[in-house]
């Protein structure tokens, strides 16, 4: 705006129409072709705008879910493992009430995806977008729905013959076990008013305080202290504080001073960047075993490195258990090898 | 040493800097007079002994150091700067059991050492959905469309090169995760600051109004009052941003963080900024930008970020930060070295603007007195305070109270959980409160 003279940008003002003046102004930028906007455009709003054609059944999306869902997620969205659990804790009467009993009596043990999402778009927008975590956007809009379906059978919303689509999927919204589980009364947004086409009450704070100075209260409460294990959960906090200065940090854990910055591994940063530690831990399983355990299990052959490469370039199932590692294509084969033979020689 | 082991509170200083392990442990054991034969060992195998060192005065005037009787490093010995080796120990850092995947995952900023408000780049906590990338600035593209062809004339595609030739702003803003001391709704559970508040960084950040290209591409405010931005990561994260932010020049795409171009974990290229609302909604790796008629109840509005009140509903579409304060040194997990004064310094902000004024309580919250604010104050950016302190060796409560220009007091935890429960997960902006005890240490404690 600054760049415009003033009589300019009284009228644009007074018009209100400052946008008409700033339309194309820069002769930066160019025109989207419809076919780029096709390719990126792919939100699907509550009121199901964006969503794309197609169907699916509840069987199919067994089948999709069990080959490139479960691994993380568990055979039925149960697993807690990678995140937290995508269905389950709903009942018939929260179908028909619109509201998830467990959130109102306030014992609900664990919240799953389908406890909270009011809105059935939501998860079929965001499978489409982001899953499989490791393959996002590798989906056709059919699966999409195959899978919705399925999720939609397990929370028994719809039965195991049903057929998920674009034509029915409005339908199936008016069964979402927490459908009427959302307000928007709070003072939060940052927009315009419920009252005036916006959301929320204007950003009317809910919570007051006052400020007062002097003999405020009586007794200080004290509501909770640090539990023991909480002290020391979070590593050495003596080497989480400079070593100089008005301060020290605690020390939690009683060993000697180990001040040094851990040294970034460079095949630790490997495995990190290509998403080998979202599934393994350098000790512990995750999804597939733990490190230590594949050297305790290979240690003494000799061909281990060479069979294990091509296991990792290319997937599998079967050694550890029936959950299979994914190929890792997107990796070059040197980098692999750097891979397997640090986890062999006992990878930290 | 001894006049200082006979006072409340204090701490050795550091023996363990040179002491073995082994004698750490006896020290530790008990054995006082281990520790003394051990100081003198250490005093003598530094070529002085520890007695004229005594008399004469300290070793380290007496004595010159290496660095002023050697020659240094030259210029460009490291062509990117880094910090001394000296300061390996504020580092960004997860909480275990947080998160099970560390690309869905949180690391906390190292508050307990910061100084004054803006964040060191390096430092600048993170949130990923789906791990982070190097993007190819060459091959990034922003696309501003719309829902319906009616609410914008032209949808146009922008490249950095486009983007970097518009006229810029450049401006101090703070983001805070909206799940920022979310751990602590119900109880204490963290120890130090970095993991109840390290949800908070701080910085300069340059970039274009997003008016500016939505007026660009002949935006209609009538018809379109929601924005939807999206990332290009795989998680290609989308939120919902009222159009009243974006029309009155708030919002910005941004490029440049701290005089320099953002940091990869930061959304590099290009990422949006959205002054006082949570962190979640300022896209990283942004691609596109949608104006719209409604709200989009994106996974991160309406599977989470949603806050469950006492009446089982969740609120939806919160997004401000409000007032919020914490002291960061001493802060919990820290220990006093003895007793006397202490300079007590922490960070006020407020998603709704300026900070007015923070008061800071050494008793819990009896009385309070108001502490020094360095300015210049900023709109919805970090705001240092600063008070004085004499600990007198007793047990103290430490706390920090602000008040931001709309004169909104921030909340005690009694106050927070009467109307919002313990469950919201999100938006905890109570006072913040760390107990002294006469040993010098610090923990996190909740006063009601
Ligand atoms: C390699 C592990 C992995 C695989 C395979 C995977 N996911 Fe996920 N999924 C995750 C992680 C991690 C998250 C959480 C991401 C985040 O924090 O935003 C997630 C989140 C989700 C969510 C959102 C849940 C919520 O409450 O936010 C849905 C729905 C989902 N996944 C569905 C799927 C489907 C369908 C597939 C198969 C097509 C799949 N996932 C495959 C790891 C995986
Ligand atoms: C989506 C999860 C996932 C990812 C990502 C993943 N793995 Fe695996 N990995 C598994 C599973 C599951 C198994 C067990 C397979 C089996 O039972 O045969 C496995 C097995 C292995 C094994 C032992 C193979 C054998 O036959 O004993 C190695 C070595 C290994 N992975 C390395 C890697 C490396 C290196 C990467 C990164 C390039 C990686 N993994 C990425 C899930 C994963």
């Amino acid at each position: 705006m600054s760049r415009f003279s003033k009589p300019i940008l009284l009228v644009a003002l007074c018009c209100a129409s400052a946008a008409a003046f700033a339309f194309d102004n820069y002769g930066i930028g160019r025109q989207a072709t419809p076919a780029e906007v096709k390719a990126w455009d792919i939100d699907v709003r509550a009121d199901f705008k964006g969503l794309p054609k197609g169907s699916g059944n509840v069987q199919k999306g067994n089948d999709l879910f069990e080959e490139k869902c479960a691994s993380c997620h568990g055979s039925f969205g149960e697993s807690n493992e990678v995140f937290t659990p995508l269905v389950g804790g709903t009942t018939k009467d929260d179908i028909k009430n619109g509201r998830v009993g467990g959130f109102v009596t306030g014992d609900i043990p664990q919240r799953t995806t389908f406890t909270k999402v009011a809105t059935i778009s939501t998860v079929w927008d965001y499978i489409y977008r982001a899953m499989p975590w490791t393959a996002p956007k590798s989906l056709k809009p059919d699966d999409v729905y195959a899978i919705l379906a399925y999720f939609l059978n397990l929370a028994e919303i719809v039965p195991e013959d049903f057929t998920l689509s674009d034509q029915n999927i409005a339908e199936v919204q008016k069964k979402m076990p927490n459908r009427n589980g959302m307000t928007t009364d709070h003072g939060m947004w940052p927009g315009a008013p419920a009252s005036k086409g916006g959301i929320g009450n204007g950003g009317k704070p809910d919570v007051k305080n006052v400020a007062c100075m002097k003999n405020c209260k009586s007794e200080v409460q004290i509501g909770s202290t640090l539990p023991d294990y909480a002290r020391t959960a979070h590593g050495e906090l003596a080497d989480q504080n400079r070593s100089f200065g008005p301060v020290r940090g605690t020390r939690t854990l009683g060993q000697g001073a180990v001040t040094a910055a851990p040294a970034v591994d460079p095949n630790m940063e490997l495995a990190t960047k290509n998403g080998c530690m979202a599934c393994h831990g350098v000790n512990n399983k995750i999804v597939g075993p733990g490190y230590a355990e594949v050297v305790a299990r290979y240690k003494d052959q000799p061909d281990a490195e060479s069979r294990l490469t091509a296991k990792v370039k290319n997937g599998g199932q079967g050694v550890w258990g029936s959950i299979p590692m994914p190929p890792n294509g997107h990796l070059a084969d040197e980098d692999i090898k750097t891979l397997v033979k640090w986890i062999l020689s006992g990878a930290k | 040493m001894s006049d200082l082991d006979k006072q409340p509170g204090r701490v050795r200083p550091a023996p363990e800097n040179f002491l073995t392990e082994e004698q750490i442990r006896e020290v530790a054991a008990g054995r006082r007079n281990f520790l003394r034969r051990s100081l003198m060992a250490a005093g003598a195998a530094m070529a002085a002994p520890l007695a004229a060192r005594a008399a004469d005065g300290d070793p380290a005037i007496l004595q010159l150091p290496e660095w002023s009787t050697t020659l240094g490093q030259p210029v460009a010995a490291r062509p990117y700067g880094m910090p001394s080796k000296y300061e390996s120990q504020l580092l960004r850092r997860e909480s275990p059991g947080l998160a099970r995947v560390g690309g869905a995952s949180v690391s906390f900023c190292p508050l307990q050492g910061l100084f004054g408000i803006i964040t060191p780049s390096g430092l600048h906590f993170e949130r990923h959905h789906q791990g982070w990338h190097e993007v190819d600035p060459a091959r990034h593209r922003l696309m501003v469309n719309a829902s319906d062809p009616a609410f914008l004339k032209k949808p146009k595609v922008y490249t950095m090169d486009d983007l970097m030739r518009l006229p810029p702003v450049s401006r101090i803003h703070f983001i805070e995760c909206g799940a920022n001391t979310g751990l602590e709704w119900g109880n204490v559970a963290v120890p130090t600051v970095q993991y109840t508040h390290g949800m908070l960084s701080c910085s300069e950040f340059t970039g274009v109004p997003l008016k500016t290209l939505l007026e660009d591409c002949g935006v209609d405010y009538k018809k379109a009052r929601y924005v939807l931005a999206e990332g290009a990561d795989g998680s290609s994260m989308t939120r919902t941003i009222p159009m009243e932010m974006v029309e009155n020049g708030e919002v910005f795409v941004a490029y440049g963080m701290n005089g320099e171009m953002l940091r990869p974990e930061n959304g590099y290229p290009l990422r949006l900024v959205v002054p006082g609302v949570q962190g979640v909604s300022w896209v990283k790796w942004l691609r596109r930008i949608e104006v719209g008629d409604k709200p989009y109840a994106t996974k991160d509005e309406a599977v989470h970020y949603i806050d469950l009140m006492p009446d089982g509903m969740h609120r939806q579409y919160t997004s401000i930060q409000e007032c919020k304060s914490v002291i960061t040194t001493p802060s919990g997990g820290q220990t006093l070295l003895n007793k006397g004064f202490y300079n007590v310094s922490g960070v006020a902000w407020s998603g709704r603007g300026r900070i007015k004024q923070v008061d800071v309580s050494f008793d819990g919250g009896i009385n309070w007195q108001t502490a020094r604010i360095e300015g210049p104050v900023q709109n919805k950016a970090l705001t240092r305070f600063n008070i004085g302190w004499k600990w007198d060796g007793k047990p103290a409560i430490l706390q920090s109270r602000a008040i931001d220009e709309t004169g909104y007091v921030q909340p005690t935890y009694g106050q927070l959980r009467k109307v919002r429960g313990t469950k919201s997960i999100y938006h905890n902006n109570a006072i913040q409160s760390w107990k002294v005890v006469e040993s010098g240490e610090i923990t996190n404690v909740q006063v009601l």
